[in-house]
């Protein structure tokens, strides 16, 4: 596998000016959040793509204000329960309501929630948004596997259970996914890219990846969908534009040969690489 | 002055006048008292909490090692189906209105019984019947419904999910669903028209506050469910197609209903529990509900945004309107906070006395305010499509209805005594707080980091990694220890037996309840004190320490003369 490659550091791309149009809408969180290499992680990862990047930056800032919220809470309850602890029989001051300390603990989280909501919007209109695209893929679920078509050329994928399906797509474009499902329910997973999606029967759900980074990338049904949902695993392998280029000639080459096979009238499908029950990747 | 309100020609004197009827069993089966229905309540729903834990405990077993065999994978997939519709279906929401609300408001608003008594009772039959027919689901050729608590479509189809058991889960649900509505009726007409005199709309309990909101929302949501119930069964077997694509039906709509009534629900089950907390926090600090109408205004408010939220669980569907559910939830988050901070401001400057029902609040807090944090992210659809339908949102909300667990095993201690006449084992109940605090952190605590790295929920066996296998070791260790708190609880409750009389007011209550007898008698009040501020029992018993509003001083209440 070869090393990720990132955009160069500086460069001013689109991506960058969307976030800075979000430092200035949410601005202690996104600040924050911009510095990301210096933020906790909150147990989540980066990962490849550019929407999983900011939607871990919405993760790290969601996290500050929750941890700041939660040690402010924390913190009163314990003095409250500590300092107020039972020390005699002696009947407290019964006062009641103290209204510009009630309206500060209303206003304060309206504001803040606000200001949650406007990061979300930001990263939100990113990750479902739908550019110009480069590249199709038609991801199709079923009771319990993945089958992944490219439209316009001869490749496709389909794998069940174990057999880890393989969906190959280059880097530094933008792919394009089509999600359908023949049956059931199915939850499309990638934890790396900080995404699901569910595949829905009778509706096709499209959205975009662009990946920064390659690597190969597991993902799996999330959505119960019967008696071997524990098992519909897939896999994500990002490559360089040439590498995918040449996995998929290799279909086209395939189809060739089947279909010269077809001509002289010989039985080649045992022959033919198929790719219907492999987990086949870009070698 | 008259303080004392005593009822017409029946006083205590009389001898405990009671009302001849059956006793025993036939008392059981036919009383329409609000007490003994709620007694029955009570027990049946804490049955059904041991039955869905022990689910819960199979399930935790299944998953400590990635391979697991102790049960098949149609078996696991029955089990955490039935744990999550017991819980659901048959503890959490039951215990909630059926059981503490049905013993407890009536008295707390100083009524002799609910305004249906018989309906009360169909109610609870209703429940009881309910329960076991889904139960019943284990004993049919294919088992129990296997499609999880949601029950999504078309995976509940008769083609994807054949066999009496799912039929069986939908007759409970329709059962249940009718238990709860019939007792939404019950309790709003009660508590709008069956106050004592002097008990105005602002001097009710929290509790019973909450409860009202409660029944709305019951009356709002289950129709709802129920309608979609019965369209799932004609889907099922009469041949329609309102679920499936294929006859030009949209299995989304499943969602839409399902969350409809499954988002309300979320506060159906938390806001009574919210109203327990508040009762048992203001009585063990000795102090008033710090902002009493502002705690009111919030629980309307949450229970006025939980109607316009459902669509939260269906972010990932990618066909709803994200901004608008997102804005929608999060806003929950703030009168969630002015409860936070009203549960703090009652115990600020009081005598916080660690009796185990307020240690069993003080445990609800810290794990609401998890599980309320982790819900906040949850409400933005980036971080929900990142955690969607992993055990993070497993964690989540078994953070909330943990606190719930907690909050409600703290009703019973609190009120026990007035529904026994006994106090409970105060040691050994603050050994079980501690398995069940502890405990509760312990499962959730790895599930949040299983979810974070990508394990899905619903899932009998995982790929073999050892940091998932140590962190699902670890939550099921959390899981035994809260097995642990419940047998110390039936432990609890057969040492205590009839050991330590309680007396009418063990806790120096506040509210109504606490005015009459432990256990109350039939029709509940000989006598009633005036009821000039929400703490009708706290002020007769201190009339020289009345609540004050800031800014406010103290009026001295007996002036001396001075003699000449």
């Amino acid at each position: 596998m070869e090393k990720p490659t990132l955009p160069p550091q500086g460069v001013t791309t689109p991506s960058h000016r969307r976030r800075r149009v979000w430092g200035v809408v949410a601005l202690p969180l996104a600040a924050l959040a911009l510095a990301g290499c210096t933020v906790p992680s909150f147990g989540a990862k980066a990962g490849p793509t550019e929407t999983s990047r900011s939607t871990y930056h919405l993760w790290q800032g969601f996290s500050i204000g929750a941890a700041i919220v939660g040690a402010l809470v924390i913190v009163l309850i314990l003095w409250a329960v500590v300092r107020y602890r039972r020390r005699s029989d002696e009947i407290p001051p019964q006062s009641q309501y103290h209204l510009p300390m009630e309206w500060t603990y209303t206003i304060v989280p309206i504001l803040i929630v606000f200001g949650l909501f406007a990061a979300t919007i930001v990263v939100e209109n990113q990750v479902v948004a739908n550019p110009k695209t480069d590249v199709t893929i038609n991801v199709n679920a079923f009771q319990w596997g993945w089958k992944f078509t490219y439209p316009g050329t001869d490749a496709f994928v389909v794998g069940q259970t174990t057999q880890n399906p393989t969906m190959v797509m280059p880097v530094d474009t933008n792919v394009h996914i089509n999600l359908t499902s023949t049956d059931v329910i199915h939850g499309f997973y990638v934890r790396a890219f900080n995404f699901s999606r569910y595949a829905l029967p009778g509706i096709k759900n499209q959205f975009t990846f662009h990946a920064v980074a390659t690597g190969t990338f597991d993902g799996q049904c999330t959505q119960i969908c019967g008696l071997y949902h524990s098992l519909m695993f897939f896999r994500i392998q990002v490559v360089t534009p040439a590498k995918y280029q040449s996995w998929l000639a290799s279909f086209t080459d395939a189809a060739a040969a089947r279909a010269a096979a077809k001509a002289t009238g010989q039985q080649t499908s045992s022959v033919v690489p198929s790719k219907s029950t492999s987990s086949h990747g870009a070698q | 002055m008259v303080d004392v309100l005593e009822r017409p020609g029946q006083v205590e004197e009389h001898g405990h006048e009671e009302h001849h009827g059956p006793t025993g069993l036939l008392k059981w089966l036919t009383s329409t008292d609000h007490k003994v229905i709620g007694l029955s309540y009570t027990i049946t729903s804490v049955i059904m909490l041991v039955i869905g834990g022990a689910f819960a405990e199979i399930v935790r077993a299944q998953l400590t090692s990635p391979n697991g065999h102790v049960v098949s994978l149609a078996q696991y997939n029955e089990l955490f189906t039935m744990h999550g519709s017991v819980m659901i279906y048959l503890f959490a929401g039951p215990f909630a209105f059926g059981a503490l609300a049905n013993f407890i408001v009536p008295i707390q608003i100083g009524a002799p019984d609910m305004a249906f008594p018989r309906l009360n009772a169909l109610s609870y039959w209703l429940y009881l019947t309910g329960s076991i027919t889904m139960l019943s689901g284990f004993f049919v050729a294919g088992g129990a419904a296997n499609f999880g608590w949601v029950a999504y479509a078309p995976l509940s189809n008769s083609a994807n999910t054949p066999g009496a058991g799912a039929d069986l889960w939908i007759g409970a649900l329709l059962l249940t669903g009718f238990s709860a509505i019939f007792t939404g009726v019950n309790l709003c007409a009660t508590i709008f028209y069956l106050r004592a005199p002097g008990m105005t709309m602002f001097r009710m309990p929290i509790f019973t506050w909450n409860l009202l909101i409660t029944a709305i929302l019951i009356l709002l949501a289950f129709p709802v469910l129920t309608a979609g119930l019965i369209m799932l069964y004609c889907d099922r077997h009469f041949g329609t197609h309102i679920y499936s694509v294929v006859g030009g039906g949209v299995p989304v709509l499943w969602q839409h209903i399902f969350w409809f009534w499954g988002h309300p629900e979320v506060y159906i089950l938390a806001i009574p529990f919210f109203g327990m907390v508040t009762e048992i926090i203001a009585v063990f600090s000795r102090r008033p509900v710090f902002g009493y109408k502002g705690m009111i205004f919030a629980t309307i408010s949450i229970g006025a945004l939980s109607l316009g939220v459902w669509a939260h669980h269906m972010f990932t569907t990618g066909v709803v309107l994200l901004p608008f559910f997102s804005i929608m939830s999060l806003l929950i988050a703030v009168p969630t906070g002015i409860k936070f901070f009203n549960w703090i401001g009652t115990m600020w400057r009081g005598q916080v006395w660690f009796s185990t029902a307020m240690l069993m609040a003080l445990g609800f807090l810290a794990t609401f305010l998890i599980g309320g944090l982790t819900g906040i992210y949850l409400a933005s659809p980036p971080l929900d499509f990142f955690t969607h339908d992993t055990y993070f949102v497993v964690a989540h909300f078994h953070s909330v209805v943990m606190a719930l667990v907690l909050a409600g095993f703290g009703g019973l201690y609190y009120w026990g005594p007035k529904i026994t006449g006994y106090m409970l084992n105060e040691p050994l109940g603050k050994i079980q707080f501690w398995f069940l605090f502890i405990g509760t952190q312990v499962l959730t605590l790895p599930q949040y980091l299983l979810g974070l790295d990508g394990m899905p929920r619903r899932v009998a066996i995982y790929p073999n990694s050892p940091q998932w296998k140590t962190l699902n070791v670890w939550s099921s260790v959390g899981a035994v220890m809260i097995g642990v708190s419940t047998i110390i609880f039936v432990v609890n409750l057969v040492y205590s037996w009839k050991r330590y009389p309680a007396g009418d007011n063990p806790w120096d209550g506040q509210t109504l309840e606490w005015f009459t007898t432990s256990p109350p008698p039939h029709h509940n009040f000989y006598r009633l004190p005036q009821i000039r501020s929400e703490r009708p029992t706290w002020d007769y018993n201190h009339p020289e320490h009345r609540s004050l509003a800031h800014g406010h001083h103290e009026e001295p209440v007996h002036e001396e003369v001075p003699v000449a």
